[in-house]
């Protein structure tokens, strides 16, 4: 095993590597850059601003410059967008909130959504598998930017037990993450269900059954650890996703996560946040997919290391 | 399962707790104080760049700065320039030199006091090529010396019009006459730093510092800065140090970044916010309806526009600008479309700047337009090539522009395409003319109907219209040297003229600033410039 995750470990440097120059390049050719203003900038401060950030010199020397403070010194550079933070800071900043958002949401999309997959699997095609997969389908229907003014409209406004924005105290993590949990519940729902429901026609599930085993220990004992599989693939690109933060949901509810630095650095044309922000989510997409795989083959007999 | 759900949420908010930073003391609608301390909650808009007025571009950026710093001159409400850092001052008759006096009580809020040397400083830094100002042309555009300083031809910094004679005494030697310095002095380029400030964190010349910190930043405005949380508020409070503290009434000025005016809406109606951003328009007539007291409409100095290229067919020619302009029902534009109050635009200044008033105006005239039209050699709209209007990707702009493409089709029988790019790109296609013609906008830096006539000198930074007369470079530096604004003014009349017949952009309507403004708070308004001063508004207990 220890192999295993030394050879995966040894494969993510050359995939990282072409993330890097794919997006420093690609970045580079997008039309306007970071100081393309409305009020235009005259060509003598332009010149001098290039010159002030390196943009004056050619681009495969600023490649290397790059490359190498960030991997000899974790340097990711300073904001072009805002110049008295760099985009290390910016991350530590910012990456601790939206890991708080995910947490809270992630724990409640499980406590919500193995119940009710496991629950609706059980009652195949009665009113209860009906209803537990109406609820995860409009969970997956009902987009966030509804979900959440609905429940700002309803928990902030109408009750004011709320308030409808912001990230000030332990109050305000209940309705972003309950908006971010129903999603993800919905998805684990329907993907546990889908799951259980595999594993339930099995030929071991029947094997169990006949020799007299219990129904609740048929259940937890032999048919969920076969039926998490779909759960635990999902998992992994979808942790990836909550860590770097949820864009809707932080502009919504005024969230100082991870997700608003992502999508506007690239409108911002901050070159070095949006390579700051891709290394992240590329390293934790690469380090996520290993512990998934891992994951797997721990509930799963069939699949080895290799 | 009502009770898991509810455990779920007990233990949601317990982690939550647990993890928190202890900000909950900053909430709109948190615990109640002894002593009723004056906190104003403000949306600000964007999330700003920094509070250095040598780096920054913004209006949410100006707001903040005009809260923590002040220049030599400052405005009212009214936009009537009034005393700042400087308690009085001089202007030669020939209008080429400024003698400004600092008041003795001026203080930085570390509680230095404010020197004429102070301000020197501040302006060598700005004219530094290497820290590379955006806005160093407000200074290098008039002040003797600097253009060749900015440029690095010179840098003995003394043979630059800016000069302290003693450490109240500031002397500013201008190029040319400029009438409007006083007014473009009250923008931040002109606004002064702690130098030693500055030095400590970084250097003059570094533009990553970290010198405009909570803690680090000294400041001489009204405010100083105890606290910001990126992406999520910064406060300000009062400062003990300022020489006119005693106006100031409101003790605290919470301001919060939120791009959503959705967001901002549902945040007034909890408390969380006294003063918004913005209204989202579709709100706009229920909250007229519901409450009218909360609802501000007031005028912003901006036009909105289509700017056309001059040198790409079908608009190389005047008769069709002109036909494009005449076809257009703004009032209907403003009532149906924009929906926040615009004034429909027939001429090229907000009307009324600084008593300017345009004598010059056109007006719909769809006669006159389908006769222009056919004879540039389209009757009824045939033969008309295609016509591609470009406009950044937002919904405003878009329905404006569908509006838009509707009443050309009904009145002249032209079919104009419409074509939307993400801003950075859509912006990079202006600076390099490639459009046929393009949604546009202007807001001026500073009150002065000059800000709008500059615009169009032939090769002017912001033209982009490829169009150019000679006569009309002309007037603009002559109206710079008139001996006073009535002459001036008369200047502008025969400038409008010109542009009324060249017609190389098509005006729409003057910007407004719509927000929903809190009963409690007392005389803020949305100034043309948007940039209320603090010192003025007050809040009721």
């Amino acid at each position: 095993m220890l192999r295993f995750i030394a050879r995966r470990l040894l494969e993510t440097i050359p995939v990282l590597f072409i993330i890097v120059t794919a997006t420093f390049f690609m970045i580079r050719f997008v039309p306007g850059g970071p100081f393309t203003a409305e009020k235009a900038v005259t060509p003598e401060v332009m010149r001098n601003l290039e010159r002030a950030y390196n943009l004056d010199q050619p681009l495969w020397r600023q490649y290397a410059g790059y490359l190498g403070k960030v991997v000899f010194h974790g340097d990711l550079g300073p904001s072009f967008k805002y110049p008295n933070r760099t985009v290390n800071e910016i991350i530590a900043d910012k990456l601790p909130v939206s890991l708080e958002l995910g947490a809270i949401s992630l724990a409640l999309a499980l406590a919500v959504g193995l119940p009710l997959g496991v629950l609706a699997a059980i009652k195949r095609n009665t009113w209860l598998d009906y209803l537990c997969s109406s609820v995860a389908m409009i969970g997956i229907c009902v987009p966030t930017f509804v979900l959440g003014p609905l429940l700002v409209l309803t928990f902030a406004i109408h009750y004011g037990w709320f308030n409808a924005s912001g990230w000030y105290g332990p109050i305000d993590r209940v309705l972003p993450s309950l908006t971010l949990g129903c999603v993800y519940a919905a998805y684990v729902a329907r993907l546990t269900r889908g799951g259980m429901l595999e594993v339930l026609n099995q030929d071991y599930i029947r094997t169990a059954r006949a020799k007299g085993a219990s129904e609740v220990r048929v259940i937890f004992r032999h048919a969920l650890r076969g039926g998490l599989l779909p759960v635990v693939s999902f998992l992994g690109p979808a942790i990836a996703g909550i860590l770097t933060g949820s864009f809707v949901i932080e502009t919504i509810f005024q969230i100082p996560g991870l997700g608003r630095e992502f999508v506007n650095s690239a409108f911002n044309r901050d070159y070095t946040l949006v390579l700051g922000t891709v290394i992240l989510y590329a390293a934790l997409l690469i380090g996520l997919n290993l512990v998934v795989d891992i994951v797997q083959v721990w509930l799963n007999p069939k699949l080895k290391f290799e | 399962m009502r009770t898991r759900l509810t455990l779920l949420l007990a233990v949601a908010t317990l982690l939550g707790s647990g993890c928190a930073k202890k900000e909950a003391a900053l909430t709109a609608n948190s615990g109640s104080n002894p002593t009723p301390r004056k906190v104003l909650h403000f949306g600000n808009g964007t999330e700003p760049q920094d509070i250095d007025p040598a780096i920054v571009t913004g209006t949410p950026e100006y707001r903040l700065l005009q809260t923590f710093s002040e220049g030599l001159v400052s405005e009212d409400p009214d936009m009537q320039i009034i005393p700042g850092a400087a308690e009085r001052w001089e202007i030669s008759p020939d209008g080429l030199t400024y003698t400004f006096h600092l008041r003795a009580d001026g203080k930085w809020s570390n509680g230095d006091g404010v020197t004429a040397q102070d301000f020197v400083a501040t302006y060598e830094r700005m004219l530094n090529p290497v820290l590379a100002c955006q806005y160093a042309y407000m200074l290098y555009n008039h002040v003797v010396g600097a253009k060749a300083f900015y440029d690095g031809k010179t840098t003995d910094f003394s043979t630059v019009g800016l000069k302290a004679r003693d450490a109240r005494t500031l002397v500013v030697t201008l190029t040319q006459p400029a009438p409007f310095l006083l007014h473009a002095m009250n923008h931040y380029a002109w606004y002064p730093v702690h130098i030693a400030t500055v030095k400590k964190f970084g250097g003059l010349t570094q533009r990553s510092t970290a010198w405009t910190r909570p803690g680090n930043y000294v400041g001489n405005g009204p405010y100083v800065l105890k606290k910001w949380i990126p992406n999520q508020i910064i406060v300000a409070e009062r400062s003990p140090t300022y020489w006119d503290r005693a106006r100031v009434k409101i003790d605290e000025i919470d301001l919060y970044p939120i791009e959503l005016a959705d967001t901002e809406e549902r945040m007034f109606r909890t408390g969380q916010l006294d003063v918004t951003n913005e209204v989202p328009l579709t709100k706009l007539a229920v909250y007229r309806r519901e409450h009218p007291e909360s609802v501000h409409v007031d005028p912003y100095n901006g036009l909105y526009f289509y700017r056309f290229n001059v040198q790409r067919k079908p608009f190389d020619d005047v008769r069709v600008r002109r036909a494009l302009a005449l076809a257009i029902d703004r009032e209907s534009l403003v009532k149906n479309v924009t929906l926040a109050d615009e004034t429909p635009a027939y001429n090229f200044v907000p009307q009324n700047l600084l008593g300017y008033r345009s004598e010059h105006t056109f007006k719909a005239d769809l006669t006159e337009a389908r006769r222009l039209l056919a004879a540039a050699g389209y009757p009824d709209g045939r033969g008309f090539p295609r016509a591609d209007l470009l406009y950044n990707t937002l919904e405003k702009h878009k329905t404006i522009a569908e509006a838009l493409q509707q009443m050309w089709v009904k009145n002249l029988g032209i079919n104009i395409t419409l074509v939307n790019e993400e801003w950075k790109v859509y912006i990079d296609d202006q600076h390099s003319r490639n459009f046929q013609f393009q949604r546009a906008g202007w807001i001026a830096d500073y009150i002065d109907p000059h800000v709008f006539f500059d615009l169009w000198e032939t090769g002017g930074g912001n033209n982009d219209s490829n169009w150019g007369n000679a006569e009309y470079d002309r007037l603009l530096h002559t109206a710079l040297g008139a001996p006073n604004n009535p002459a001036r003014y008369a200047i502008y009349q025969k400038m409008e003229q010109i542009l009324i017949a060249e017609m190389p952009v098509l005006p729409l309507f003057n910007y407004t600033r719509a927000r929903l403004i809190s009963p409690r708070v007392k005389g803020f308004y949305s100034t043309p410039l948007d940039n209320y001063p603090w010192k003025y508004a007050d809040l009721a207990p």
